[in-house]
């Protein structure tokens, strides 16, 4: 049987199984977290040598700030008051993004709507809703060196992982790797291949909640719950 | 000669803004937003204005209050979603809005304050917002051309100011502040607090200050 796990568990999964990937980097890494999921991330980050860019104009960013921390002119890009970690430095909004346009951004996590077996991703817009924005991710997507997707698995029990994105797109064949709660899944070879699944799912379940194809690393393990 | 005074009251640096300008305005997320500024553009009136913002604040809150005063012809800017009544707006076809991706709305505005008049990025390209842009092919990608954005006049905010202009900013109220003092023929910069030439270190001005033409000192604080 599928779990039904709770929003907080899908996120806190999703984001932990995400921080992996960037702990598991050996190098100077800068990373920029996107809203929602993504932003949870940081609390699974214990490599010293990753720094958090947030697109409004910082790099260094530290823990999310309490009520006494917070300070008025200090947010990331999704508004919330954040604490500065020791190095930080802020930036303008065009040295901001030629960080990411220069390709000096290592890796971004973002959150989507949709992802399809081509590494296409949708998450700007649902037409005719209530958004009317796309903030960074159109640049994000294009100039970071790896894109991270970390989204729920399904909505309403329909795949977001599909043979063809619906809705509009973000970026063309951008998807470097995706973490939903249940799997992970490379594009390294342009078209997705699974890395790691929830030891609470079995392969087929995983494949009845998925609709685009996928192939299975050799070197296919568990992910962490 | 005697130097110019460049310090005004909000009233005064906005007098010569007239109907159907284009005004960029600092902030992002209501952090770094000049809202004694646009009071002042509130109480003077001018209309079919095109905004050139990262958002347009909250309802009723920072640069949403042009929209409630039916100020706003154009929007450009990046992202609309924390104020509703924009998107209600735009469905209902009372405004234009031009969503452009944030790194090149910010590249855009810098281009304009750097004298370039078009530059080619790879946001966008392919997508709905790149649809109409003229594309060039480099390395095997396809990139959309971005002309650069003016505009007649930029708000702006930051935290300190000498008497002539030159400006330092506060934390992440920076953001697009420094590049829209470049992109406009007239800035106006509201600041916490003004300071003798020669007081601010010249190694840590952000802002020189022949992109600033008039200062307003934050009276509310």
């Amino acid at each position: 049987m599928i779990p039904e796990l709770s929003k907080d568990a899908v996120s806190n999964r999703i984001a932990r199984n995400v921080a992996k990937i960037i702990n598991a980097t050996t190098d100077t890494c800068l990373v920029n977290l996107g809203i929602g999921i993504p932003s949870l991330v940081a609390n699974f980050i214990t490599n010293k040598n990753v720094y958090l860019h947030a697109e409004n104009g910082i790099v260094g960013i530290g823990a999310l700030a309490t009520e006494e921390q917070a300070h008025p002119m200090l947010i990331n890009a999704g508004r919330q008051p954040i604490c500065e970690a020791p190095g930080c430095f802020y930036t303008d909004s065009t040295l901001s993004f030629g960080l990411i346009r220069g390709g000096h951004v290592d890796i971004t996590v973002l959150g989507a709507l949709e992802v399809d077996q081509d590494g296409n991703i949708a998450n700007w817009i649902i037409p005719n809703g209530k958004q009317l924005g796309v903030g960074g991710a159109m640049d994000l997507v294009v100039g970071a060196n790896e894109v991270i997707v970390a989204m729920g698995h399904t909505v309403k029990g329909k795949s977001r992982l599909l043979k063809t994105c619906t809705l509009p797109i973000t970026g063309f064949a951008e998807v470097d790797v995706l973490v939903t709660e249940f799997a992970v899944f490379s594009f390294a070879g342009g078209s997705p291949e699974l890395q790691d699944f929830a030891p609470d799912i079995t392969l087929d379940e995983l494949r009845s909640i998925t609709e685009f194809s996928f192939a299975v690393s050799p070197s296919c393990g568990a992910m962490m719950v | 000669m005697e130097r110019i005074d460049k310090i005004k009251s909000a009233a005064e640096a906005l007098a010569c803004v007239v109907d159907g300008q284009s005004v960029m305005v600092g902030g992002f997320g209501m952090r770094g937003t000049p809202n004694t500024l646009i009071d002042a553009l509130v109480a003077n009136g001018a209309r079919e204005l095109t905004i050139i913002s990262n958002d347009l604040g909250s309802p009723g809150i920072g640069l949403g209050k042009l929209l409630r005063n039916k100020q706003v012809k154009r929007l450009i800017g990046t992202y609309y979603t924390w104020n509703e009544e924009v998107v209600n707006a735009f469905q209902k076809g009372e405004i234009d809005v031009e969503l452009v991706p944030q790194g090149t709305l910010a590249e855009s505005i810098r281009a304009a304050g750097y004298g370039i008049p078009a530059y080619y990025a790879l946001a966008s390209a392919g997508t709905e917002l790149g649809e109409g842009k003229e594309t060039r092919e480099f390395d095997g990608r396809t990139y959309v051309m971005e002309r650069a954005i003016h505009a007649d006049i930029a708000l702006i905010q930051a935290y300190k100011a000498d008497r002539i202009g030159n400006l330092v900013y506060c934390k992440t109220a920076r953001n697009f502040n420094p590049p829209m003092a470049m992109g406009a023929r007239y800035t106006v910069a509201l600041v916490d607090e003004i300071v003798e030439p020669g007081e601010l270190d010249p190694e840590c001005v952000v802002t020189p200050h022949v992109f600033v033409q008039a200062i307003v000192k934050e009276s509310a604080l």
